[in-house]
């Protein structure tokens, strides 16, 4: 009896604590969502030493130059490692397991967890590099990757091998999922003096045209094969969905139709393209196979129905954007065209992009949206099953178009100030923002699905 | 004698009144010499038809013209009993052979016209010029609200005078393009201005003029009329541009 009230007491400030820690706990979830798989996790402390040259010409020296940059760069992009700046690390470059001393990267400044090291030559015209990622904590079995690359010799190949070895650490550290070196970006721009889809790799290198068609072409949604590039053309005719062949160079027929078609859509499979068309009159959501053929109709109400997206995960669920209410607004529906939900509430909501996990949807949202209205168009990031969302730009300028990375921890997007739009990218949290491609006007890129 | 001089009187006055109704018509120098040998009959009537132009747009009309001699009858099929000689207009839907028969004491003459219709759209470049520079004057674009694809009651007025322009062309086929400003998004603006189009065809269609002369085309915020960025430049932006189709 006389132990029951202190037992209370003591339950009662036991249930205080633990709803404390819920409350606060739910509070920061509101105004916080986790967004980019591993972004929120804590970063591995990354070096990467220089890689070292075996032989002297000067064409090899370009190449280690060029290799150990964009080794370094690729490492930092990927937005899992606290990268050793090249300043603290220590002031050599092992070549191989048997010239590195671990103590030395794992002691301060370095203080590094991790070091990739290794070698570049050239053989026979071929580049040849090894390459090693070792834990520099773990002096008895270190060695957690090594690998051998041996391409034809080009202008590129030191790149292309950075990139290579890159992925290969980012997967191994990065929980299994692929990195991004190797992805590449699609995109508009008119410096010839027509608006052109043009490609260029994920870090804004090697940039260039892939159609030639003089007349206005947008919206450009490459296969998740990589193996056609679907977009739209418009000229004096009126606009209509276009193919193009990426390992046959040349445009592919696809059906052409009276009326208004644009904003294409590869579902995951790659069997199916989903477009706004307005051949019945209204702008409208249509599905249709990826010949062009078997369509069908998924959107019937009145006002503008424009730029669906597949849920890439489960290939059942679109997104898209409608005016039916006036102002356009995010929604979600069934691939066959059920289970409409609106996701925003107001403003002015465009260009949906579905993260490869399937969770997030980003989109450019104008919150107050018309003349003298307070704030700009920025891109936003909403966790569809709670529908809480956070602003990843601000006061940067008018961005839009954002494209989800496919290991789901970038995004690339349009941005434009005075006058001038310029291809963008950031972490998927919103952070290291940074251009892509600066030359102006360049618009509405795709990431590559791989 | 008498006879002779009666006969040969009797050509004279039968030339001298050929010289009088036929006058300049040297088209007609295939009219047969009076007959050597004079006979008490009446001449054969003669008979001339021309359709001017003889080829019209769908919708078109073209002007008869005929001529005849000796006739006391005349008529044309189709049109019935006419005077022996006159013009007349003629609005065929289809291409049409105008049989005129002339009907006189020394017997009947036929002769034929034909009115074609021009399937093909397709006019002398000369006369779409015309045409296009009146069409401009008189089919005006109309504008829109901010974000707002719905026909303003002042653009109304101005429907009207396009629609009752384009019902006294009944040959024009009219290309109507929807353009925004430079704000928003380019794929919204894309069916943003295919819905302006929509809202001006209807509005057209309403006001009579037939749907299917009238193909629609967005072309979002891709095209700018005025290029800087304030209002009164977005309201120039915000438009139905009429053109005709070729």
């Amino acid at each position: 009896m006389n132990s029951s009230p202190f037992f209370g007491r003591k339950q009662a400030v036991r249930f205080l604590f633990i709803f404390l820690v819920l409350a606060i706990s739910v509070a920061n979830a509101q105004d916080w969502v986790r967004t980019g798989t591993n972004l929120g996790a804590q970063k591995i402390r990354l070096a990467a030493a220089d890689f070292k040259m075996m032989g002297t010409d000067a064409a090899l020296s370009t190449a280690q130059q060029t290799f150990n940059q964009v080794l370094y760069a690729d490492l930092t992009n990927a937005g899992i490692f606290d990268m050793v700046s090249k300043s603290l690390a220590p002031p050599v470059m092992p070549g191989s397991p048997k010239e590195i001393n671990l103590t030395q990267w794992s002691a301060p400044p370095a203080n590094a967890a991790m070091v990739a090291f290794g070698e570049i030559s050239v053989q026979n015209g071929r580049d040849v590099v090894y390459g090693w990622l070792f834990d520099a904590k773990n002096t008895q079995s270190p060695q957690v990757l090594g690998q051998q690359y041996n391409e034809a010799n080009g202008p590129d190949t030191a790149r292309h091998i950075a990139h290579e070895f890159a992925d290969a650490i980012i997967a191994r550290l990065g929980g299994g999922i692929n990195g991004i070196a190797e992805s590449k970006i699609f995109y508009v721009s008119d410096r010839t003096g027509t608006k052109e889809i043009w490609e260029m790799d994920y870090d804004g290198a090697n940039q260039h045209q892939i159609t030639h068609l003089g007349q206005i072409c947008l919206s450009p949604r490459i296969s998740p094969d990589g193996g056609r590039l679907a977009f739209s053309e418009l000229s004096s005719k009126g606009s209509d969905i276009r193919l193009y062949s990426m390992s046959l160079n040349r445009m592919v027929s696809f059906p052409i139709h009276d009326g208004t078609d644009f904003s294409p859509a590869w579902a995951p499979d790659g069997n199916n393209l989903a477009f706004s068309s307005s051949r019945t009159g209204d702008p409208e959501i249509w599905i249709s196979s990826a010949s062009g053929l078997n369509l069908r109709r998924l959107t019937a109400y009145r006002g503008p129905d424009v730029s669906p997206v597949w849920n890439p995960k489960t290939g059942n669920q679109i997104a898209w954007i409608s005016g039916r209410t006036g102002l356009p607004q995010v929604y979600i529906m069934e691939s066959d065209g059920t289970n409409v939900q609106r996701m925003t509430d107001g403003g002015y909501a465009t260009s949906p992009s579905w993260s490869p996990n399937g969770q997030f949807l980003a989109f450019a949202w104008s919150r107050h949206y018309g003349p003298g209205a307070p704030g700009g168009q920025d891109i936003y990031v909403m966790d569809i099953a709670s529908r809480r969302w956070i602003q990843l730009t601000h006061d940067i300028g008018r961005t839009d178009f954002p494209s989800w990375s496919p290991d789901g921890r970038h995004i690339v997007f349009q941005k434009t100030a005075q006058g001038h739009s310029e291809i963008w990218t950031m972490l998927a949290d919103g952070t290291e923002q940074h251009a892509l491609a600066k030359i102006k006007n360049s618009r509405m890129p795709n990431w590559s699905w791989k | 004698m008498k006879n002779y001089k009666k006969n040969s009187a009797l050509a004279v006055a039968a030339l001298a009144a050929f010289m009088i109704t036929t006058g300049c018509h040297h088209k007609q120098a295939s009219v047969p010499e009076p007959p050597a040998p004079p006979t008490e009959t009446a001449p054969a009537p003669t008979a001339t038809i021309t359709a001017s132009p003889e080829m019209v747009n769908p919708g078109q009309s073209a002007v008869l013209t005929w001529h005849t001699t000796d006739a006391t009858d005349v008529s044309i099929d189709g049109v019935g009993a006419v005077e022996t000689s006159g013009t007349k207009t003629v609005n065929p839907s289809e291409t049409t052979k105008y049989h005129l028969t002339a009907r006189g004491d020394g017997g009947s003459t036929d002769a034929m016209a034909t009115v074609t219709i021009n399937q093909q759209q397709a006019t002398a470049p000369t006369q779409q010029k015309m045409t296009e520079a009146e069409f401009e004057q008189n089919v005006k674009p109309i504008f829109f609200d901010y974000d707002s694809y719905s026909v303003r009651p002042d653009a109304q007025q101005g429907i009207s005078q396009d629609a009752s322009f384009l019902q006294s062309h009944p040959d024009a086929k009219i290309l109507v393009a929807g353009y925004c400003d430079e704000r928003g998004s380019e794929e919204y603006n894309l069916a943003l201005g295919q819905n302006r189009a929509n809202a001006a065809k209807t509005a057209l269609v309403q006001a009579g003029v037939d749907a299917s002369r009238i193909r629609t085309i967005s072309y979002g915020k891709e095209k700018q009329f005025c290029a800087e960025m304030n209002e009164s430049c977005w309201q120039q932006n915000r438009r139905d541009q009429f053109s005709l189709d070729q």
